[in-house]
């Protein structure tokens, strides 16, 4: 067993762990985060993406113990319980960028992560060719593109981030 | 995911006494090669060395006339450095085509090489370049560190710790992409050295990496998509797989060569 100590959406958190154990099952089955979906487990299809020391990761290609002293957001991590949205997340609902909405954690959190890296103003093509890793098998991808789009703005005032 | 017992070193010396204490333990720095193969159970290293909070081993600089890339620099960073853009802005191209954006924010220059998988794209630039591959031992050659199908002149206790890039007058790297897994189905590096011009290709050679001496020869006379005309590599010893068979593969060898070096003489 391996001894780790991070911090999860800003709060300190621990774990004795196997150390076999993968990101994203420490994030859903010890500490009940499920938001962060498995999808393909192989790294391809994105919907495990979380922030690790604020960039975008596939956590069922990271051991939690790799993760031990450093920093994780998750989707639940973007806005507090029952406060507003994430300006990101409430674009998806207004431009209903979902529809079974198992990929959407990680292209929310792949989103943010894009406009942390190339700003607020995005073309349809930029926003493409980031989801690269990102795969939606409703195929929604037109009203996801919307949306990001969308939410990017808004993050330009919000206090969010 | 076989059990193991998981290592932290801090140096590069403890890392390479944990590997030489610990028979058959395993190197991991951004794990997007080996993580996947060891849930697939395809690999079941007994130890996991965890290279990735060495201090110092992801550093960008340009030394001399070459351009100095740290092992554990990821190929995010590499992609948008200003110094890569700047000095070799064909290395920042391709790096830039791995994977896909959460993928680059892991991945590591040093681990790709370590790998040495036929269809990755590092081995391209580094053979094409005439890269130095330093190690915690000594200093490779390309001809001397690629050894064929994922493996490498690197001993048991050895570690990449950096890559030295002489830089080119013209270069351009054209990738044709397996759509699925984003390697390479066939990826052509072509580079106008200051001495001569290099063709190198990924993804197609069943032994890895390779040169295509005949453009090579043809380049250097005119460095123009026209010298390359009625050339063809021989199918011959390509892969072949449900991607790709191999005369497709020698095909598109042909026609990626061409564009890469039209992309190489539009850069200013």
């Amino acid at each position: 067993m391996a001894k780790i100590s991070l911090i999860v959406n800003g709060n300190p958190v621990t774990g004795n762990i196997d150390p076999r154990t993968l990101l994203v099952q420490f994030l859903r089955e010890n500490l009940r985060l499920t938001g962060t979906h498995v999808g393909c487990d192989t790294s391809q299809c994105g919907a495990c993406v979380v922030h690790l020391d604020g960039k975008a990761v596939k956590s069922c290609t990271t051991l939690a113990v790799m993760a031990d002293g450093h920093e994780v957001k998750t989707i639940e991590g973007l806005a507090a319980d029952g406060a507003p949205l994430h300006p990101m997340q409430e674009a998806f609902r207004e431009h209903h960028g979902l529809q079974c909405g198992f990929c959407t954690p990680g292209m929310i959190m792949t989103a943010v992560d894009l406009v942390h890296r190339k700003g607020h103003d995005l073309s349809d093509h930029v926003i493409r060719e980031e989801l690269e890793g990102n795969l939606c098998r409703c195929t929604g991808y037109q009203n996801i593109v919307v949306s990001i789009a969308a939410g990017a703005k808004a993050m330009a005032n919000s206090d969010l981030a | 995911m076989y059990e193991f017992k998981y290592h932290r070193p801090e140096t590069v010396r403890q890392a390479a006494n944990l590997l030489i204490k610990n028979e058959d333990a395993k190197f991991v720095a951004g794990g997007h090669t080996l993580i996947p193969v060891m849930k697939q159970r395809l690999a079941a290293p007994p130890h996991i060395i965890d290279l990735s909070h060495i201090q110092g081993l992801d550093g960008i600089e340009i030394k001399g006339r070459s351009l100095v890339i740290g092992a554990l620099a990821k190929h995010a960073e590499v992609a948008t450095s200003a110094i890569v853009g700047e000095a070799f802005p064909a290395l920042a191209e391709l790096a830039a085509l791995i994977g896909d954006p959460a993928v680059r924010h892991k991945g590591t220059i040093g681990g790709s090489l370590a790998n040495n998988d036929p269809t990755a794209d590092y081995p391209a630039a580094v053979l094409a370049m005439g890269a130095t591959i330093v190690t915690n031992k000594r200093k490779l050659k390309p001809e001397e560190f690629f050894q064929g199908l994922f493996t490498t002149a690197l001993e048991p206790d050895e570690i990449i710790t950096k890559v030295a890039f002489p830089l080119p007058k013209k270069a351009a790297y054209i990738k044709f992409r397996n759509q699925a897994s984003r390697y390479a189905l066939v990826g052509v590096f072509v580079a106008k050295r200051p001495s001569d011009v290099r063709v190198t290709v990924t993804g197609a050679g069943s032994e890895g990496v390779f040169r295509v001496e005949a453009f090579e020869q043809a380049l250097q006379k005119r460095f123009s998509p026209k010298a390359l005309d009625g050339l063809t590599v021989p199918a011959e010893g390509l892969n072949s797989d449900l991607h790709g068979s191999a005369e497709y593969r020698a095909h598109l060898i042909g026609v990626l060569a061409k564009r890469a070096v039209e992309a190489a003489n539009a850069r200013a």
